[in-house]
């Protein structure tokens, strides 16, 4: 068996519809909203600014604080609890390593740039659209990166290799899901993100690594269009 | 043979292709991979013959030498001052930069600067780490007594004084509120309750129409339909002009500062 057709339509390698702005929150230094179908998230950013307690400031370079958050009311009809969880640490660690390849702090010793990410409303694919979101708010807030950092997911449900999978196909019961969520640098096709859940072949994962790439670099020129947007 | 794949003043943003082939030379904001110049930062295009580089147009302030900023005094030091500059770094102004006169061993530097007192100061140097120095010692330089403090968008600092301070000459003339434009983004203003306000209003119009051609022209009808007063022309007054808009910057950062092409004028390379 394998799966024939997506649950919503949607071709093998097709996102679900993505909606990307700049500036959306006025205090920050630099923010971005990115929204793909109906998972959405906000990211502002903060510094370069001086870090406290001293002990962690490093005098080469700036450091890159992340930190994931789902919102009480964004899961599907659950409060989600609101502060930090197990989850939630590792998320922010992983978006801080998958952005952290582009940024480029030596210009700011000892200093810090906090990067805020909310999820108001989350449908899977929370973290590819949180370092989507991020990837927009920090260069809004002028800050030096060689490239943007796009993520989507990929996957195998029902035997049949797809990109950016909801919460339907992820909880799918028959055959085999895994869910692999992807960043990349486009211009370089590094990836910076890659994690796995479920299981999957070697050679069914290899297809969904090829298969994203387009995706994720679509992904890129959406968010690098947001960014012109703000500023025409 | 090499291409500009994206026209100049135009927006570009990290990881963009700017240029293509060996024919032209990444500058700031820039750089090269393999055949391709590509953007490293949001900003806008600067072409300057073979030289492309990114104009920054958002972003904190960053410091450079002989910027004249206002900071506030958050912190007094064995001898001197510690300063919040509207940047990442704080800055320090020391006992023997802080004025002319001689101040005593000892004394009690709070009469002198006084914890949450604004000053407009000039940076005398910066290092690697962004260390600052200030010093107080200069024309313009002096503590403000009243008057309140707005943050803009240091990028579009120098539209705000425009060119020659054309702008904001204007906006004193008009209002009659005493103005003084610090390169971090803080600007000070001290005149008449209802003055004030009007001068806020316009200054915060420039920073969110910083890239619209005709921008004076604009902010005159603005002032005059606030004010009700004609405007006769905006000329800048050079006993009145501010000591930040005389050319004593290097060219290097004049560019980096400079937001729209025409505006070069306002701070010559010497």
């Amino acid at each position: 068996m394998t799966l024939k057709k997506r649950p919503d339509g949607r071709k093998f390698d097709q996102t679900r519809k993505v909606e990307a702005k700049a500036g959306v929150i006025k205090n920050a230094d630099g923010s971005g909203f990115f929204k793909i179908g109906n998972t959405s998230a906000y990211a502002a950013v903060y510094g370069p600014k001086e870090l406290f307690p001293r002990n962690k400031q490093d005098p080469k370079k700036g450091l890159l604080r992340c930190n994931y958050n789902m919102m009480p009311f964004s899961g599907a009809g659950d409060r989600v609890r609101p502060g930090p969880s197990r989850r939630s640490k590792e998320i922010s660690m992983v978006t801080q390593k998958a952005l952290l390849p582009v940024v480029d702090l030596s210009n700011c010793p000892n200093a810090v740039v906090d990067v805020f990410i909310e999820l108001t409303e989350t449908d899977a694919g929370s973290r590819c659209a949180g370092i989507c979101a991020a990837s927009i708010a920090l260069a809004d807030a002028g800050i030096t990166m060689k490239d943007m950092v796009s993520a989507v997911s990929a996957g195998i449900v029902d035997n049949q290799v797809l990109v950016d999978l909801d919460y339907q196909e992820e909880a799918y019961e028959t055959g085999d899901v895994a869910d692999i969520p992807v960043a990349m640098i486009p211009n370089t096709e590094e990836i910076t993100l890659l994690q796995m859940d479920g299981r999957i072949s070697k050679e069914d994962f290899k297809k969904a690594l090829e298969m994203v790439k387009q995706p994720l670099k679509d992904l890129a020129e959406i968010q690098r269009k947001a960014l012109k947007e703000k500023y025409k | 043979m090499g291409k500009l794949l994206v026209k100049d003043k135009e927006v570009v943003v990290p990881g963009e292709v700017i240029a293509d082939g060996m024919d032209y030379l990444p500058s700031f904001g820039t750089y090269r991979q393999n055949e391709k110049i590509m953007a490293n930062r949001l900003g806008l295009l600067s072409v300057d013959g073979k030289v492309v580089k990114t104009i920054a147009i958002s972003g904190r302030y960053i410091p450079r030498r002989n910027d004249v900023i206002i900071g506030r005094v958050f912190d007094i030091l064995m001898s001197g001052w510690r300063m919040d500059i509207n940047s990442a770094y704080s800055a320090v102004l020391m006992m023997q930069e802080a004025s002319f006169k001689f101040i005593q061993k000892g004394a009690d530097l709070s009469k002198f600067f006084a914890l949450d007192d604004y000053v407009v100061a000039k940076i005398i140097r910066v290092t690697s780490q962004n260390l600052i120095d200030l010093t107080m010692k200069g024309p313009g330089l002096r503590k403000l007594d009243g008057g309140k403090i707005i943050s803009i968008n240091t990028h579009k600092v120098p539209r705000v004084i425009g060119k020659q301070g054309s702008m904001v000459s204007m906006i004193k003339d008009a209002t009659g509120c005493r103005i003084t434009v610090g390169q971090n983004g803080l600007v000070w203003i001290n005149g008449e309750p209802e003055q004030e306000s009007i001068a806020v209003s316009a200054i915060k119009k420039i920073e969110s129409e910083a890239h619209h051609p005709g921008l004076t022209d604009e902010i005159k009808v603005f002032l005059e339909k606030r004010t009700g007063k004609k405007i006769v022309k905006a000329i800048p007054q050079p006993e009145n002009k501010p000591i930040f808009k005389k050319p004593e910057n290097t060219g290097a950062h004049n560019s980096e500062s400079v937001e729209v092409p025409e505006q070069k004028v306002m701070r010559k390379s010497q």
